[in-house]
């Protein structure tokens, strides 16, 4: 069985990233030989999925992933889940993960993952792979794929040791739209696991913004990244006139942010944030790779740089070769006509 | 107030990937090496703790012998003392060993606080200090933009406490408090790095650097079976002609071929 640990954030909302996750497991049980539990050659039963959402009131979003093509859909609640702590996420899915002893734990590989996942792994002295954007058959064993060295090489990794093996997705790795939808809704079934609130020692205050109009650019639909080319801060306005017209949030690489012309949560890539819209238009951007793993997940990227040569243009579907100053605002008059 | 700060050598930014012959690792002969640069920012962020709160500073290291340059490093930038789990194994290893390795090391130390990148530009596992924290027994919070430490004076008895800024996604953060002792995973540009001086270079030496043993029985989670370059994935449509021809040409395929705008 392949569990996925769903996540949602305060107020029930359920993160779109867990959909991904949930096309992962679908993609990963219809592999030949696709779970290590099924050496007997007994598929039918090795491939079922269970989606798992845990926090102190999460009926809302088990219905909402009740719609995906699984098997069932397992509810964990407990007061001490809510807010969010590595401690109490640990000791909670440590012991429904051994009432439900699958092959493999999906997790979408958020900032929240990354918090508790190690932990519950090292608890449960088991492998986690993070990063991992494909999972594939390497002879008679499931490899799955993973960026290193920041992009610059990939890897076709098997976890070694007991299941469960724990498989965090990079955000953006599997596309939502992909998710199979069952006929009717999967059983919903509520799962009784201890959890100690007066063993939790991290002690979580409310999140708060810093800049008033933060965005999470990760659920943007479209995205008009900057990068040197925009030569100079004056010119960021031109870009943002492009973004207002297209319907687009407005991002940067790196540079643009470290000279503090967009603030830092609008940056993309390895240290910023990792982006899959449906449209990324990259201006002036040349495509280090510590910005390409952020946004290569985007369904359609424009590029437009006065060199033919950028890296940019490599994982491009629609490419303009000239000066942006004289080709965005003849976008702005186009989009408008 | 006693902080250890883990560091990793990675290759260099510039550095232009190598496989050896049975394409599972790079050759490490090929590369150059650097601090890892999380790693770095949590290195300054604990010397500011030191400054403000008084105590040592202890760098310790997994990896082979080559290691000892970011060691040195790190001891010219200020650090008191360095630990350095040496193997020429600990050069490919996962999260688990490195984790494993370190924390067989430090046990013994009761530091009061771990700091470490979040991440290392190698492997890019993102899982060392979490898994550290667990193996020591202690709490732990990631991607952390602010450090601010209470209670603890130097030669106080008293137990201390923490309380940080976790970055969240998509510009949010959050205050976490825990007890002292915990492990920190330290965001770039939390501070502003200093560099070593030649004062510091020339102390650096005297320093002491204790060398360690990986625990026996330490096995990895992961075997990578084949690593390669990444594929080019897309072909791309070239657009010509004038600035207007070009804009109202993207535009149309925007619409109606890709439809990702109204």
């Amino acid at each position: 069985m392949i569990l996925v640990i769903a996540e949602q954030q305060s107020g029930g909302k359920l993160n779109r990233a867990t959909w991904e996750t949930i096309v992962a497991a679908q993609q990963l049980a219809s592999l030949p030989g696709g779970d290590v539990s099924s050496s007997s050659g007994d598929r039918a039963s090795a491939q079922s999925i269970t989606v798992l959402v845990l926090g102190a009131s999460v009926g809302s979003v088990a219905a909402e992933l009740a719609a995906a093509q699984v098997h069932e859909v397992v509810t964990v609640e407990s007061a001490a889940l809510e807010p969010y702590t590595p401690d109490g996420f640990t000791a909670a899915l440590h012991d429904a993960i051994t009432q439900l002893a699958p092959s493999h734990v999906l997790l979408p590989h958020t900032y929240q993952t990354r918090d508790f996942a190690p932990k519950l792994a090292a608890r449960m002295d088991r492998a986690l792979l993070t990063d991992v954007t494909a999972s594939k058959t390497a002879g008679s064993e499931t490899a799955f794929v993973r960026p290193m060295f920041q992009g610059k090489l990939t890897a076709d990794v098997v976890p070694q040791g007991p299941v469960p093996h724990f498989v965090a997705f990079q955000i953006g790795a599997y596309r939502v739209d992909q998710v199979v939808k069952g006929a009717a809704p999967a059983a919903v079934r509520a799962l009784r696991v201890t959890v100690d609130a007066s063993a939790i020692r991290e002690k979580p205050e409310p999140p708060f913004q810093q800049a008033k109009q933060a965005v999470d650019l990760s659920q943007a639909e479209r995205i008009v990244s900057v990068g040197r080319g925009i030569k100079e801060q004056a010119n960021i306005a031109l870009a943002q006139k492009l973004a207002e017209a297209l319907g687009a949030e407005i991002a940067a690489s790196r540079p643009i942010c470290d000279a503090g012309w967009l603030p830092m949560e609008r940056q993309v890539g390895s240290s910023g944030q990792t982006v899959a819209p449906k449209l990324y238009l990259a201006l002036g951007i040349s495509g280090a790779i510590q910005h390409l793993v952020g946004m290569k997940g985007s369904s359609t990227v424009v590029a437009i740089n006065k060199d033919p040569d950028a890296p940019i243009f490599e994982i491009a579907d629609y490419g303009i070769v000239g000066d942006l100053f004289e080709i965005v605002p003849a976008i702005i008059e186009a989009v408008k006509s | 107030m006693k902080i250890a700060v883990c560091i990793k050598q990675v290759p260099t930014r510039e550095w232009q990937p190598r496989l050896n012959d049975d394409k599972t690792w790079i050759r490490d002969q090929d590369a150059s090496f650097e601090m890892n640069e999380p790693d770095a920012y949590a290195l300054e962020e604990a010397l500011r703790l030191k400054e403000k709160h008084g105590g040592e500073v202890v760098v310790c290291s997994a990896g082979p012998a080559r290691v000892a340059q970011v060691i040195r490093e790190a001891l010219a930038r200020g650090a008191d003392r360095a630990i350095h789990v040496e193997d020429d194994g600990l050069a490919s290893a996962d999260a688990f060993v490195t984790s494993g390795a370190l924390a067989s090391a430090m046990q013994e130390e009761q530091f009061d606080l771990t700091l470490t990148g979040l991440q290392s530009d190698d492997q890019g596992f993102a899982q060392v200090g979490v898994i550290l924290a667990e193996r020591l027994g202690q709490p732990h919070a990631t991607i952390i933009m602010e450090v601010q430490v209470d209670g603890l004076s130097a030669g106080s008895t008293q137990a201390g406490a923490l309380r940080v800024k976790r970055e969240l996604e998509g510009g949010w953060f959050q205050w976490v408090a825990m007890p002292l002792p915990a492990v920190l995973t330290i965001q770039s540009g939390i501070n502003q790095l200093r560099y070593a001086t030649l004062k510091g270079i020339m102390a650096a030496k005297k320093k002491e650097v204790r060398k360690a043993a990986v625990p026996a029985g330490l096995a990895g989670k992961q075997k990578i079976v084949s690593l390669y370059v990444p594929a080019k994935g897309k072909k791309m449509q070239l657009i010509g002609g004038s600035p207007a021809e070009a804009a109202k040409e993207l535009v149309r395929r925007l619409r109606d071929e890709a439809r990702v705008i109204a």
